[in-house]
């Protein structure tokens, strides 16, 4: 293993910064649920690395259950969307503020 | 530099570029595509770092399973391109980049310049990441997480069909 654990941590680090910048920017809702996966991914990035480099097991069991905790968010998120776009013809985030007082 | 390296240079620029795309990318079926880019880029990622299985479930789930519902729903809702990126530079905005980019300084300063405890890697046992091996924790020691997992699932199925169904 040529490449060293603080390469793939400072990798990891960059992606989620991105993805964070990406959440907290964007206003296309469709667009802040997939910089969220792109977040929950660099973490993955993460447990994998230290799970290599430790030779422990858990980590890559602990990204699986990060992986289906993530394909049933997309699911439920997406449904979400779709009934908020039924409603108000936009995804514009900006603009859903019923909930806000 | 090594083969190996001089690959995770390549494939760590390919993903931080990908994922700069999707932030900046004003249409969002284009955005969908860069993130597909993203997650193959981690998946070739995770095969340097002996994960086969997840390497594997990483195409078929992610860029197979959720990136195409991601792109059916954005068909489906025709989206077009954004006029701006941002509409208004407020001031909530501004702190929370600043703060993201504060996050990142903070992770690099702390993974650069502290000796970590895990700097010498394990020797490779071979089999970390083979199908048998993760088999055998999830039907082992995890069993229970396991099979809550699939209660989860079965959730989302139900949740993500009421959620869509028009109410009439």
């Amino acid at each position: 293993m040529s490449v060293p654990l603080p390469y793939y941590l400072c990798l990891s680090a960059l992606l989620f910064t991105i993805g964070a910048v990406g959440v907290l920017t964007r206003r296309n809702a469709i667009v802040v649920f997939m910089c969220i996966e792109l977040m929950l991914n660099s973490v993955n990035l993460t447990l994998i690395a230290f799970s290599s480099f430790l030779q422990d097991m858990t980590g890559q069991v602990l990204v699986f259950f990060v992986m289906a905790v993530a394909a049933a968010e997309a699911a439920v998120g997406l449904a979400i969307v779709i009934a908020l776009f039924r409603n108000k013809q936009t995804v514009n985030i900006d603009e859903m503020n019923i909930l806000k007082w | 530099m090594s083969l190996e390296f001089f690959f995770f240079l390549v494939v760590a620029g390919a993903a931080i570029g990908s994922a700069f795309a999707m932030v900046f990318q004003r249409n969002p079926v284009m955005s969908a595509i860069a993130l597909i880019v993203n997650f193959f880029c981690l998946a070739l990622l995770y095969l340097l770092l002996e994960a086969q299985l997840l390497a594997a479930l990483q195409i078929v789930v992610y860029t197979g399973a959720i990136m195409v519902l991601f792109i059916f729903v954005i068909m489906l809702l025709n989206l077009g391109d954004e006029q701006r990126l941002t509409e208004r530079f407020d001031v909530k905005k501004i702190i929370g980049v600043s703060v993201a980019g504060g996050f990142l300084l903070e992770m690099i300063y702390i993974l650069a310049f502290s000796g970590g405890s895990v700097q010498t890697p394990l020797p490779e046992s071979g089999n970390l990441g083979t199908v048998e091996s993760m088999g055998k924790a999830l039907f082992g020691p995890f069993l229970l997480p396991f099979e809550i997992t699939s209660l989860l699932l079965l959730a989302a199925i139900v949740g993500a069909v009421m959620l869509a169904k028009r109410h009439t």
